[in-house]
C-alpha cells in the first residue's frame, strides 16, 4: 500500500518535472481574431512580451469557429503546451471537461471562473475601470446623454454597461445612458457594420459620448463616432490611437499582462491555480491617458477619476458587479 | 415618438437594405435565368475585401470598387462554369465559395497588411462620402415632404441612390427587353429557348455575371459605404437574408424593394428599441433582434401565398441524353 502510493507520488512527481522542464506555454486565440485591436490582441500582445523578454517560445492556434474549442484544447494540451491560456467566458465549459482529463497540464482561463485544481481562472473588475470611463463621459458630455454598445448580449457585456452607468451617473444622476447590444450570437463580435448603425441610431438620440466593449464591432462604433464629430470610449487595449481627437480614453483590461503572469509564474514554479481578480488596485483594469487624448479629456476629469479610483481601492466607493446577481441598479437592460 | 425620431428610422431604414437590395436583385437575376445562387454571401465579403484593400492602397474608393466588382465577377464566373458547364450541383458551389471567400479574404489580407485578417481604416477619397442632393434647403420648409427629402432622402452614399436605381433597371430589363425575355424564359423552360436557336448556356452565364455585379455592388457598399474597411466575415448573413427577402419578394423586382425595406426597417427598428415596455410588460431585445424572422414566417406562411420559385431552377440544362 504504501509502496504503491509512494510509487504513484514518485510518478506524479517524475511526470511534473518532466513537463516543467521541456514545457512551452501555449495560447489559444479566441473568436474575434488575433488583431480585434482589442480583448485577444492584448494577450497576443503579453504573449509577445513575453517571448521576447525571456527569449522563449510559445505554441499558438487561434480559433476559426465555435466547434473547434474542445479539439483545439485538448490538441494544446497534448502537444505539451504549459500553461495553455484560453481566452475568453465562451470557454469555460469546454475547459471543464477538459482540465480534468490533463491533470498534469495547468490552465488559465480569462474572464470566467472553472473550479478545477489545474485551473487558475483570470477575472477582471471590469465595472471599476468602466466606473471610471463612465465617469470621463459624464464629465465630458455637453447633451447629458451618452451611450453604451456592447457585443454579444452576456452577463460579462451587461457589467461593462452597468459599471458605465453607475459612473455617468456618480457625476450627474439626471444624465441619460442608453445600451444597447450588437446581436445575441458570437456573429455580434465582428459585425462593425451593425456596430455602426447602432452609434448612429443613439448619437441621433442625443447621444456624444460612445462607449463600445464589442471586440471588432468597436471599430465600427469608434468610427461612426468620428464621422459624426462626437467623443467615443475604447475598451481592453489602449485604442486612443484609432481616431485621436475622437477617443476620449479606453478602458484598459490588460489581459497582456494576466497572459504574462501565467507564463512567467508558471515558469518561476509559483503558478496557483484557482481564482485571480484583476482590479483597480493591482492595475489589472484602468483608463487610457496618452499624447492622442491629452486634448480632448481634460485634466478636471481626469482629476476626478483619480480621486474615485483612490476611493473604489479604499472600498468608499462600492461599484456594483452586474454578474453578481444579474441585476444593475443604474440601468434596465 | 417625434417625428424626428420617425424620420431617423427611415434614414437607417434605407442605409440597412442597400446591402440586402443589391444581394436580392444578384439572386434575383441569378434564379430568374434558373441557376441558384446560395454564394451571395462569399461574393459580398469577397467584393468587400478588395474594394477595402485596393481603396486602401490606391487611395481612390472608384479603383476600389472596380477591383470589388472583378473580385466578384470572378466568383461568379467560377459559379458558372462548376454549375452551368460542368452541370455540377448549384448549391453546393455556391457553399463552397462562401468558404472559399470567408478564407480567401482573411488569408490575403494577412498577407498583405499583417493585421490579422482585417484591412486598414480607409479615410477621405478612399471612402464613399455621403452626398446632399439638390434643392434640400429650399424643399426643407415644406411640411413632411421637406424634412423628409432632407433627412431620409438626402444624405447617404451615392451607392445607397445606384440601388435604388438599380431596381427599376432590373425590372425595365427583364420585363420590357427581349434580353430579359429570353432571362426569364430560360428560367422557366431552358429547353423551349434551346429549341428556338437562343443559347441557355450564354444566357444563364450573362445571369450569373450580372448577379456578379451587384454582389460586387453590395459588398463594396459593406466596407467602403457603411465602414471604412474590411473585417473578417463581415457581411454577416446578410447574403442569405437576401435570399430569404427574395423568396418573399416571389422573385420580382419591385417586391424586392418591398421585403429589403421592410427587412432594413424591422432591423432599424430593433436598434433603436432594443427593449419596449409596454405598460409593465418588458418585451426582450432578443425578440425584437428575431422580429424580422418571425415576421418572414408569418408573412410567407399567411399573406404573401405560395412563392413558385422559376420552375427550372437549380438544375442544369441538359440538351440530350
Amino acid at each position: 500500500m504504501t509502496i504503491t502510493a509512494r510509487f504513484l507520488g514518485a510518478t506524479a512527481a517524475v511526470a511534473l518535472l518532466a513537463g516543467a522542464a521541456s514545457a512551452e506555454p501555449g495560447l489559444i486565440i479566441d473568436l474575434g481574431g488575433k488583431f480585434d485591436k482589442s480583448f485577444n490582441e492584448s494577450a497576443f500582445n503579453g504573449a509577445t512580451r513575453w517571448a521576447t523578454e525571456t527569449g522563449g517560445t510559445y505554441i499558438e492556434t487561434e480559433l476559426a469557429n465555435e466547434a473547434q474549442r474542445e479539439q483545439t484544447m485538448r490538441r494544446m494540451a497534448e502537444r505539451g503546451a504549459n500553461p495553455v491560456v484560453v481566452l475568453g467566458f465562451a470557454n469555460a465549459s469546454t475547459l471543464e471537461k477538459v482540465a480534468p482529463d490533463y491533470p498534469e497540464t495547468m490552465f488559465a482561463i480569462v474572464d470566467m471562473v472553472v473550479d478545477q485544481p489545474n485551473v487558475q481562472s483570470i477575472v477582471f473588475s471590469e465595472h471599476q475601470g468602466s466606473y471610471l470611463v463612465g465617469m470621463a463621459a459624464a464629465l465630458t458630455s455637453k447633451t447629458g446623454t451618452v451611450s453604451f454598445v456592447g457585443g454579444m448580449d452576456v452577463p460579462l457585456i451587461r457589467k461593462f454597461a452597468c459599471g458605465y452607468a453607475q459612473g455617468a451617473k456618480a457625476v450627474n444622476p439626471d444624465i441619460t445612458v442608453i445600451a444597447n447590444m450588437t446581436g445575441t450570437t458570437p456573429a455580434a463580435w465582428n459585425d462593425p457594420g451593425r456596430g455602426a448603425e447602432i452609434a448612429r441610431s443613439q448619437i441621433d438620440q442625443g447621444s456624444d459620448v460612445v462607449y463600445a466593449a464589442a471586440g471588432g464591432t468597436g471599430v465600427g462604433v469608434l468610427q461612426a463616432a468620428a464621422d459624426a464629430g462626437v467623443f467615443s470610449i475604447g475598451v481592453d487595449s489602449n485604442q486612443n490611437y484609432l481616431h485621436p481627437g475622437s477617443v476620449l480614453t479606453s478602458m484598459m483590461k490588460l489581459v497582456d499582462q494576466a497572459v504574462y503572469d501565467a507564463f512567467t509564474t508558471h515558469a518561476a514554479g509559483t503558478f496557483e491555480p484557482g481564482v485571480k481578480v484583476m482590479d483597480l488596485a493591482n492595475g489589472g483594469v484602468g483608463f487610457a491617458v496618452d499624447d492622442n487624448n491629452k486634448d480632448i479629456l481634460s485634466a478636471d476629469a481626469i482629476a476626478a477619476m483619480e480621486a474615485a479610483k483612490a476611493k473604489i481601492i479604499a472600498g468608499e466607493i462600492a461599484v456594483h458587479d452586474y454578474t453578481s446577481d444579474d441585476t444593475c441598479p443604474a440601468l434596465t437592460f | 415618438m417625434d417625428l424626428n425620431t420617425i424620420l431617423q428610422i427611415f434614414d437607417s431604414t434605407l442605409r440597412l437594405a442597400t446591402p440586402l437590395l443589391f444581394a436580392c436583385l444578384a439572386g434575383l437575376f441569378s434564379e430568374r435565368a434558373g441557376v441558384f445562387d446560395i454564394g451571395l454571401e462569399g461574393k459580398m465579403l469577397i467584393s468587400a475585401f478588395f474594394s477595402a484593400a485596393i481603396a486602401f492602397t490606391s487611395g481612390s474608393v472608384w479603383i476600389g470598387l472596380m477591383a470589388g466588382l472583378l473580385a466578384s465577377l470572378v466568383l461568379s464566373l467560377i459559379h458558372g462554369v462548376a454549375a452551368i458547364t460542368f452541370r455540377g450541383n448549384q448549391l453546393i458551389s455556391g457553399v463552397a465559395l462562401n468558404f472559399l471567400a470567408s478564407g480567401l479574404t482573411v488569408l490575403i489580407a494577412q498577407n498583405w497588411f499583417a493585421q490579422g485578417g482585417r484591412t486598414p481604416s480607409v479615410e477621405g477619397a478612399a471612402r464613399f462620402q455621403e452626398i446632399a442632393l439638390p434643392f434640400v434647403e429650399t424643399l426643407r420648409p415644406v411640411p413632411l415632404i421637406g424634412p423628409f427629402y432632407a433627412e431620409v432622402i438626402s444624405g447617404h452614399t451615392i451607392l445607397v441612390y445606384v440601388g435604388l436605381a438599380s431596381v427599376v433597371l432590373t425590372w425595365w430589363v427583364l420585363f420590357r427587353t427581349r434580353f430579359g425575355l429570353r432571362l426569364r424564359a430560360v428560367g422557366e423552360n431552358p429547353a423551349a429557348v434551346d429549341t428556338a436557336g437562343i443559347s441557355v448556356v450564354r444566357l444563364r452565364f450573362a445571369a450569373v455575371m450580372i448577379c456578379g455585379l451587384l454582389c460586387g455592388l453590395a459588398g463594396a457598399f459593406l466596407a467602403v459605404g457603411l465602414n471604412a474597411g474590411f473585417v473578417k466575415d463581415m457581411s454577416a448573413g446578410r447574403g442569405f437574408i437576401a435570399l430569404a427577402a427574395l423568396i418573399f419578394a416571389k422573385w420580382r423586382p419591385g417586391l424586392a424593394l418591398v421585403a429589403c425595406l421592410l427587412f432594413g426597417f424591422l432591423d432599424a427598428v430593433s436598434i433603436r428599441y432594443q427593449t419596449i415596455s409596454l405598460g409593465g410588460m418588458v418585451i426582450p431585445s432578443q425578440f425584437m433582434q428575431a422580429l424580422p424572422y418571425i415576421l418572414t414566417v408569418v408573412i410567407l406562411a399567411g399573406f404573401v401565398g405560395r412563392a413558385i420559385p422559376p420552375r427550372a431552377g437549380g438544375e442544369a440544362y441538359v440538351k440530350e441524353r
